[in-house]
């Protein structure tokens, strides 16, 4: 399977130059990789089946815990089918759509990189490559909705994507670490059996928390479902692709994958529970005032997120049930639907429902697909999405629990849908055509098939539900629940509360959609109050950043050297004598207080310096305290048997008396510049640092050090390096490498010197 | 001798710091000039003080016997030294031609270029 993924992020990057080349047929060209993936992943259909997993590692930083490591089990596999055949369909479409757009190679790129990280993602055996794809899909999804970039809003909904779900990801990342030091490892398969565990340990909450926040941000859960709707800026095959059938179900995949290993607690199952009705319900309303067919079909995702969400939440066996079939049932037609919203668009040049009518007669095969896909959305016999949503309204009535008014919620919220599909999927066709701002007709073979695919799925799905999807629905439940399940999925249940359920949901569907025009009169859903707008919410957090942003510039970087200074110097010290007050305990300093009459001379002499060159107004005399603070330290040298380094300093000490004479003999006085207040401030800093310089030195004295160098050089200086001065052969032969490193800067140095010196003055200040 | 160096160097720590914390910018300069003694001779005490007896291997033998000063301080700090002063030159050279142009020598005068940009009234 690491061939798998390294073949498709290969295949990207080389899609651009094909593109080139074959342009107008590429798309026939791009649809065999998902093709290839999809018949490769089928062929492991029957072995999953039967209830066998196939599982590959190769150490990627096994120091780390991080590995290359794949699991193709019943879950895995449902979801890289899903992948790869929505995929093929889009791929194919694309290759007419993007016909137009400038940068369509590029795009062949995004989409596949994303494509291959999906698979990735919900391939990975391990929690860090889980979230390295996961990074990787968030990252491919801001590349394609910004793929519009001239346009603003595309960018900054592009922004908000990344930065809702980029946020979301280091969130899950905090997770999987905390969830890593609990268990020792972070392979998926490793967990399996370390509920108790997990559940048991002090830092459950956290888990639970940090991990939904990830899932929860990626699939556009309450109260961060608002970058979806705005995703809808990204060219249409990336909103079928990316934000309906895959993307936004990766945080799905991740809480049905880590149910069985975190869950069973009333902390995980509530929140996900509640979080995934509520958007459930929330979202759907949202749709009343939509008029853009990809923004109903967005907030219609968004609902059916919310109920895949639930049911992960309910838990039950029917409810794992329901799950499986609702989610292959939406990428189906929903996978369609958009691309028929792509087909309209392309063929029309608008997407407003309001203007749009009568297209089957110009357009049969599209109103054809659409259709299909729509009973399915709504629930109507014989399709998947029916037996969807017999399952899941089934398994909200076992509840005891929540029971009630969950299924009010449910059937308000899937009303809501088959209004949406009203919209979406029937009145662009019927009635009387319409004057659209481009002469409508049939969309190329390319456009067709994916969608019509996708709907003929559905429908056979619907009719054989058993041959198409039992076998794997066991295997992956018993990933989730751990129990074999045997599932018996049949379309007709017979005459029940269920079906009355369906059917008022139909009705209600119906209604609504005879009421919105009335409804959309009053004001009451055109604007909610800003209050309850998870979306301003996220413009006044952005607002704040970048105010808080400006402010902690305005203080820190004020242009003030000085305050720059001070910001190091106290950041260095506070920590520095903190560690040193703790380190000082085990030591006892025994001074040594002997001194001989030079030293105390040479001392005093340097005192004095140092407080001339503070105090002094004349530069002369500073110059002249610096020559002398210089020259008292070179006999320092001398003393403790450093002749070299004294000569040196003796030599440079020198030179530096004459450049600064010569080049401040010209100047004036110094002025007196600082408050002296601030004098006050910048002594009691200094102070501060020379107190603890003197503490530190005096600490470092008090231990023995290894000689161990000391003595190698003193023995190989003669034999190796072939010179009676050890310091010399150091500078010459053992560290000669430093020394022409420093003979280097020097040179620079001087190259810039004589730089400034020798060039004009340049431009005069402004007046 | 052995509690007086490290007195001294924190005293020219101290003065090297206050110097630096001034406004005008030759201070400034000579700010770095004696923190640069400072860290020298923080090096060489650190690396503890043999009075009297250089690492000079005598004629006619192999090596030195004990005591004799640590050699591998005394080189790092002649590196250092002279990289220090090719820094003090290059700031002396610096600080005249900023004066030239600039016909100040106040830090804060020459901050111009970070600050944020002035929000239009």
């Amino acid at each position: 399977m690491l061939g798998l993924i390294a073949t498709g992020f290969l295949a990207s990057a080389i899609a651009p130059v094909l593109y080139k080349r074959y342009r107008e047929n590429f798309g026939w060209i791009a649809v065999l990789f998902p093709l290839y993936m999809f018949f490769g992943f089928l062929s492991r259909y029957p072995e999953i089946a039967a209830g066998n997993s196939v599982r590959e590692s190769l150490p990627w930083v096994p120091s780390l815990g991080i590995n290359f490591s794949f699991l193709l089990d019943g879950l895995s596999l449902t979801f890289a089918l899903i992948i790869s055949l929505v995929g093929a369909a889009v791929f194919l479409f694309a290759g007419a759509y993007m016909k137009g757009y400038r940068d369509a190679g590029r795009f062949y790129l995004y989409i596949g990189v994303f494509m291959t990280s999906m698979l990735g993602l919900v391939l990975a055996d391990n929690m860090l490559l889980l979230f390295v794809f996961w990074e990787l899909t968030s990252f491919s999804s801001y590349l394609l909705i910004g793929f519009n970039h001239h346009k603003e809003s595309s960018r900054k909904s592009a922004l908000q994507a990344l930065l809702v779900t980029g946020g979301g990801g280091l969130a899950l990342l905090a997770g999987i670490l905390l969830l890593g030091s609990v268990t020792g490892t972070y392979e998926i398969s490793s967990f399996y059996d370390m509920n108790r565990i997990i559940t048991s340990s002090a830092l459950y909450p956290a888990i639970v928390v940090l991990l939904l926040l990830g899932a929860f941000t990626k699939s556009a859960q309450f109260p961060f479902h608002f970058w979806l709707p705005n995703a809808m800026e990204a060219p249409t095959p990336v909103s079928a692709y990316l934000h309906s059938a895959t993307m936004v179900k990766a945080g799905i995949y991740l809480i049905a994958r880590l149910n069985h290993e975190i869950g069973g607690t009333p902390l995980w199952q509530d929140t996900v529970l509640i979080t995934g009705a509520v958007t459930m319900l929330f979202t759907a309303t949202l749709a009343f005032r939509q008029t853009d067919l990809k923004k109903l079909l967005a907030y219609s995702t968004l609902s059916v997120l919310g109920t895949l969400v639930m049911l992960l939440g309910i838990g039950s066996e029917l409810a794992i049930k329901a799950f499986f079939i609702y989610l292959i049932a939406h990428s189906l037609y929903k996978g369609t639907l958009f691309l028929v919203a792509g087909t309209i668009d392309h063929e029309t040049g608008t997407r407003d429902v309001g203007k749009l009518a009568g297209l089957r007669k110009a357009m049969p095969v599209t109103a054809a697909a659409a259709a299909l896909a729509s009973f399915s959305m709504m629930g109507v016999i014989p399709l998947i999405g029916f037996i969807g949503k017999e399952t899941v309204y089934k398994a909200i009535l076992e509840l005891d629990r929540w029971g009630l008014p969950l299924i009010g919620a449910a059937v308000l919220a899937n009303a809501c849908v088959v209004m949406v599909t009203l919209l979406v999927g029937f009145r662009p066709f019927l009635g009387k055509a319409k004057e659209t701002p481009r002469q409508a007709h049939e969309a190329p073979l390319k456009m067709l098939l994916g969608p019509s695919l996708l709907a003929v799925l559905g429908l056979l799905i619907g009719l054989f539900p058993d041959f198409f999807i039992s076998a794997m629905l066991e295997q992956s439940a018993r990933n989730i629940l751990s129990e074999e399940l045997s599932l018996k999925i049949v379309l007709w249940h017979g005459f029940n509360l269920v079906l009355i359920l369906s059917f008022v949901t139909l009705l209600l569907g119906g209604l609504f959609y005879a009421l919105r025009p009335v409804v959309l009169r009053y004001s009451f859903f055109s604007s909610l109050p800003a209050l309850f707008k998870p979306s301003s919410w996220y413009e006044s957090a952005l607002k704040g950043m970048l105010s808080f942003a400006k402010l902690q510039t305005l203080i820190l970087q004020n242009g003030y050297l000085r305050n720059y200074t001070i910001v190091i110097v106290l950041a260095a010290l506070i920590p520095a004598s903190f560690a040193l007050y703790r380190a000082a305990e085990e030591v006892s300093i025994i001074p040594d207080y002997s001194i001989t009459f030079y030293e105390a001379a040479l001392g005093l002499i340097i005192i004095i310096s140092t407080g001339l060159l503070i105090t002094s107004t004349s530069r002369l005399k500073s110059i002249v305290s610096l020559g002398v603070m210089g020259f008292s330290i070179g006999i320092i040298f001398v003393i403790y048997g450093a002749p070299d380094v004294a000569l040196t300093t003796f030599a440079i000490e020198t030179l530096n008396v004459i450049l600064f004479v010569l080049v401040l003999q010209k100047l004036p006085k110094f002025l007196k510049l600082s408050r002296s207040s601030n004098r006050i401030r910048d002594a009691v800093i200094a102070s501060g640092i020379g107190v603890f310089m003197t503490l530190v030195v005096l600490f470092a004295t008090s231990f023995n050090i290894s000689t161990e160098l000391k003595e190698y050089f003193a023995a190989a200086s003669l034999p190796e390096g072939k010179g009676l001065n050890v310091v010399n052969v150091i500078l010459v032969d053992f560290r000669a490498l430093d020394t022409l490193g420093e003979i280097t800067v020097l040179t620079i140095a001087a190259i810039g010197v004589l730089a400034m010196l020798k060039t004009a003055t340049g431009r005069k200040a402004q007046p | 001798m052995r509690v007086l160096l490290p007195v001294i160097i924190g005293l020219l720590y101290a003065t090297g710091i206050y110097l630096i914390l001034r406004r005008s910018m030759v201070k400034v300069i000579f700010g770095l000039v004696v923190l640069g003694h400072a860290a020298n001779l923080m090096i060489f005490t650190v690396g503890r003080l043999t009075k009297g007896s250089p690492a000079f291997v005598p004629h006619g033998a192999t090596g030195i016997a004990e005591p004799f000063a640590d050699p591998l301080p005394q080189a790092l700090i002649l590196t250092a030294i002279v990289i220090g002063f090719g820094i003090q030159a290059f700031t002396i050279a610096l600080f005249k031609k900023t004066c030239q142009s600039l016909k100040t020598e106040d830090l804060d005068e020459m901050r111009n270029t970070d600050q944020l940009e002035k929000e239009s009234p």
